[in-house]
């Protein structure tokens, strides 16, 4: 019941139903809390209650007494085993890099860090022993608001640091002050990136099986090879003795991406019991303790000409890390460093960024990571641009972007975009979205005084994707390389069995992946095999994040398929007794040009070298072949967004009537599963701009602990999206192909809040913070802005019930 | 402790369990019934939908004990080829399918409620079951697909294709 293609046609480009689905929509799964070996113990973590308290006392003796209960250990209990949680991503040379022991043992700095840990046989067992560890707390100061975290005096989150700024990292180019200098028009901003709760459906679970001096740990992660890697270093574990398995994984966002004290904890605890090991998470300790995204207060100084045209763009932000820096924690926000110009030409440029220390979370990558912040800022900046000139948004736009001719095009942040076609993806979204019959609209509905209003949002997004260049990473000072790696196995059948490093979480890599091995070796789609997510199965690979399982892992794929090729080429040239240049090769047959009949499949040469009985001489045995690519630049993907909404200005409700996204993520595999990833990306993108917020009081509790007070949208809050896509290869690798992973989500947000506020213009409203909730809109509309230093209004409740107040 | 006795997908048990072990537990650590997964603790999600005497309940937010007596059905007993399971394959109403048995077990009792829904009602009718991949367009359109097909006569459906491994 797949959508094949045609006999002969290429799969490459075909809507293929996905090979993942049969094991999915059946139930026979391997969610990682699927799995209980004999003998598997579970364990129970006690959280802290407080945001930020020393640790006077901590004992966990009654809580071993109880029936079923094998263990219990305190952070003190594992102090001198369990090490430092990783960081790679030490963005400066002088950046403040505290301790982060995966149970805390002196000091609490955030609600919900782990204090104490049960084991027992049984998850309820474990459970109610927690009631029976005693912790004392003697409270210290939290420190939950960003500015005046870095104010001086403010209490500290790391008191031995002296300071709550981890880092202050600067990128310039240009003249800005020249830029600023006597420009007709500056816009200043403050725009705030609401703190987000990543969400993936499957909560987070590790089981960690010993077998003498290995172990298997198994894990709800993006990354088992980076996490094989770490827990290596973490716990001096030889790296060889540690094969890690992401079974499958119900979707990461980023916030599998993560080396996370549990899963080392995981692997303690499997050591010195000696016994399997399992734990698994509930929603509401997820809140708590699977990292956050976003997170920034931006302020912004854009100058321009009077014509609209861009000079320059300041760009200055705090970034709260929350308590500690986890895996690529400052890093994050430096993504955007490059993203902040979009797609426009300018003169000047000055990025800081302020890394912040707080009681919170840590914050780390959550979908789009860096390049969202970076887009919202810089499209809600051009339709203020926009507005301030009263030109049209897309005329402005038109004004400063990188024409097609252009390319490639060196941007003032010191990309080079190697394609792209702005022009023609802003066309085909004008014309989807009816862009003059809305506009006609509302300008009747602002004639009419009606009180809902209409608005259109635009956002002419681009993003770098396909991470990385290794030498890129290396000048950025992160602490590996971005490469990906494949290997290809000819069966003796002529079967064959693809191995990637790339580590599928949803994504659907196992039909891609068959789809591209397919059409390069001539093989039928059903005779390829797709392995990944486990070291021992595919020893070598850097993971799935950053939209870079295709535009890396998939080109390391093509290039594996082309030495496999080659290699039986040789071997078709002496079973045809033909010289290997008279051959051709293309359906998976060998034939020797102007000899019609004459030829080999590929099965057969791979029967040949398995039987290897007539080989020429000195030639290996064999077909199989691998491929590591390091990409030479990122890959630019990018597109129009459109948004209506309706705005109700006596409710504040607001309601997407359309949205049109037209994408160009270059040449497309699968236009299944592009489709799909769009969807998703504006389901989460829309849901920042009107739902999601974790939201922390005063004394650095968060309120929106669970799903009831953490919104998450659902059938009912969404729109129907009209999607479509224009067609421009990447020339950076020879699939043509860019990434579409988090394209959706890093252009809906400002799409969404442009739309909002070209509803309220009329009232004098230039913006609304986000999620952009009814009360939010309400207070906007009655300029009550719940900006610092204003009237002292509250902002509003965010999305659920636990998110009254929020961030300003 | 108390006794109970549950048919799940089919087959009858009859097992001890503390009053206070959630029906989702004893499906999957007792019985081994894993197909159907947890994805919160407050019932918002709907991960764990399953068909109790027809009728789709949170396996999160129903005690063990008040299944005593009552038929089971979890996505593993819909089998293959189910027009549900059909239709969310074909329209690529799934990523990482998490969420997939709820939604399905969902579905398949919005269908009992109104065998012609429209997409309002589709998306009403699945408020209480969250995905983070979809975007929920193509649970929609699948749903109605599945709807189209199971509202014809058995023997004008198309011919039973296995979605199973």
């Amino acid at each position: 019941m797949t959508a094949a293609p045609e006999a002969g046609a290429p799969e490459v480009g075909a809507p293929r139903r996905r090979s993942e689905d049969a094991r999915l929509v059946t139930g026979r799964t391997r969610w990682t809390d699927n799995m209980q070996p004999a003998g598997t113990l579970h364990v129970a973590f006690l959280r802290s209650p407080q945001a930020h308290a020393r640790i006077v006392r901590a004992d966990a003796e009654r809580a071993r007494e109880r029936p079923g209960v094998v263990a219990a250990f305190t952070g003190a209990d594992l102090a001198d085993e369990q090490g430092s949680l990783p960081c790679a991503w030490l963005v400066t040379d002088d950046i403040k890099h505290p301790d982060h022991p995966p149970m805390a043992v002196d000091e609490v700095r955030y609600a919900g860090e782990p204090v104490a840990c049960v084991v027992a046989r049984d998850r309820y067992a474990a459970f109610d022993a927690l009631e029976e560890i005693d912790v004392d707390y003697e409270p210290l100061a939290p420190v939950v608001d960003m500015d005046a975290a870095v104010e001086d005096g403010s209490p500290l989150v790391h008191e031995g640091l002296g300071t709550n700024k981890s880092y202050t990292w600067v990128f310039e180019n240009g003249d800005l002050d020249a830029a600023l200098r006597d420009a007709p028009v500056v816009l200043e901003r403050r725009y705030v990136q609401q703190r987000l709760i990543p969400t993936a459906m499957e909560p987070r679970s590790v089981l960690c099986v010993p077998e003498g001096d290995e172990f298997t740990l198994y894990s709800a992660t993006q990354i088992p090879h980076i996490l094989r890697l770490m827990l290596a270093t973490v716990t001096g574990i030889p790296e060889h003795r540690l094969r890690v398995v992401a079974p499958d994984v119900g979707g990461g966002f980023g916030s599998k991406l993560q080396v996370y004290g549990e899963e080392v904890i995981a692997l303690l605890l499997a050591r010195r019991l000696g016994r399997p090991v399992k734990w698994t998470e509930s929603r509401s300790e997820g809140n708590m303790a699977v990292h956050h995204g976003r997170d920034q207060i931006q302020r912004l100084t854009l100058a321009a000409d009077e014509d609209g045209r861009i000079r320059g763009l300041k760009v200055d932000l705090l970034a709260d890390m929350g308590a500690y820096l986890m895996l690529v924690t400052p890093g994050i926000p430096i993504l955007g460093a490059f993203m902040f110009n979009g797609i426009y030409k300018m003169d000047a440029y000055s990025f800081t960024c302020t890394g912040v220390f707080t009681t919170k979370t840590p914050t780390d990558a959550y979908r789009g990571a860096g390049r969202p912040e970076a887009t919202y800022a810089i499209e809600r900046l051009m339709d203020e641009l926009a507005a301030e000139l009263d030109l049209d948004p897309i005329e402005v736009r038109r004004r400063n972007w990188i024409a097609k001719e252009e390319f490639p095009y060196e941007t003032v942040a010191g990309l080079t975009y190697d394609s792209g076609n702005y022009e023609a993806a802003t066309e085909r979204a004008l014309a989807l979205f009816e862009y003059d019959k809305l506009r006609a609209e509302q300008a009747d509905r602002n004639e009419r005084r009606d009180p809902v209003r209409l608005g259109i949002g635009v956002s002419t997004f681009t993003e770098m994707c396909g991470i990385a260049p290794s030498r890129v990473l290396g000048s950025l000072s992160y602490g590996a390389g971005g490469w990906e790696h494949a290997s290809v196995r000819i069966l003796p059948s002529g079967k064959v069995e693809v191995v990637t490093g790339s580590s599928a979480h949803g994504q659907g890599h196992e039909t891609a992946w068959a789809q591209i091995a397919a059409d390069r070796l001539g093989v039928p789609f059903e005779d390829v095999r797709v392995l990944h997510g486990d070291t021992a199965i595919a020893p070598k690979g850097m993971d799935t994040y950053g939209s870079r399982s295709l535009a890396v892992g998939g080109v390391a794929l093509y290039a594996a398929c082309d030495k496999v090729v080659d290699k039986a080429r040789s071997i078709a040239a002496h079973l045809l007794e033909a010289a290997e240049q008279d051959l051709e090769f293309t359906g998976g047959r060998f034939g020797v040009r102007g000899v019609a009949g004459e030829g080999a499949t590929l099965q057969e040469v791979a029967l040949a070298a398995f039987a290897a009985h007539d080989l020429p001489d000195g030639l290996e045995p064999s077909l199989d072949s691998d491929a590591t690519f390091d990409p030479d630049n990122f890959s630019f993907p990018h597109g129009t967004h459109l948004c209506a909404a309706e705005v109700d200005t006596e409710t504040g409700m607001v309601r997407l009537r359309s949205y049109v996204a037209v994408d160009d993520v270059g040449k497309v595999v699968n236009p299944l599963i592009v489709e799909g990833q769009v969807h998703g990306g504006l389901a989460q993108g829309i849901a920042q701009a009107l739902y999601e917020e974790a939201v922390y009081d005063a004394e650095g509790n968060l309120t929106t602990t669970t799903m009831a007070d953490y919104l998450l949208p659902s059938a009912a809050d969404l729109p129907e999206f009209t999607t479509d896509r224009t067609e421009t290869p990447a020339t950076s690798n020879p699939l043509g192909v860019k990434g579409v992973g988090e394209a959706g989500t890093i252009a809906s947000t400002p799409a969404v809040v442009n739309a909002i506020v070209d509803a309220l213009r009329p009232f004098g409203v230039s913006d609304v913070p986000m999620p952009c909730t009814p009360e939010r809109v309400w207070r906007a509309l009655r300029g009550e802005r719940g900006e610092r230093g204003g009237e002292g209004a509250e902002p509003g409740a965010g999305g659920g019930l636990g998110s009254a107040g929020g961030a300003r | 402790m108390p006794r109970i006795r549950v048919e799940v997908d089919g087959t009858a048990y009859e097992d001890d369990v503390e009053p206070r072990l959630l029906l989702v537990h004893y499906l999957r650590d007792r019985l081994g019934k894993v197909g159907t997964p947890v994805g919160c603790d407050t019932t918002n999600c709907g991960a764990c939908t399953v068909l109790m005497d027809g009728l789709s309940v949170k396996s999160c937010s129903v005690l063990a004990v008040q299944a005593d007596g009552r038929d089971i059905t979890t996505v593993e007993g819909l089998g293959g080829d189910h027009p549900m399971q059909r239709a969310f394959h074909e329209d690529h109403a799934l990523q990482c399918g998490y969420c997939t048995p709820g939604m399905i077990l969902a579905s398949i009792d919005l269908l009992r409620d109104n065998a012609d829904p429209s997409d309002g009602e589709i998306r009403e009718g699945l408020e209480g079951n969250l995905c983070r991949c979809t975007g929920y367009q193509n649970i929609v359109r699948a749903v109605r697909r599945a709807a189209d097909e199971m509202r014809r006569p058995a023997d004008q459906r198309p011919a039973g294709q296995e979605v199973a491994p």
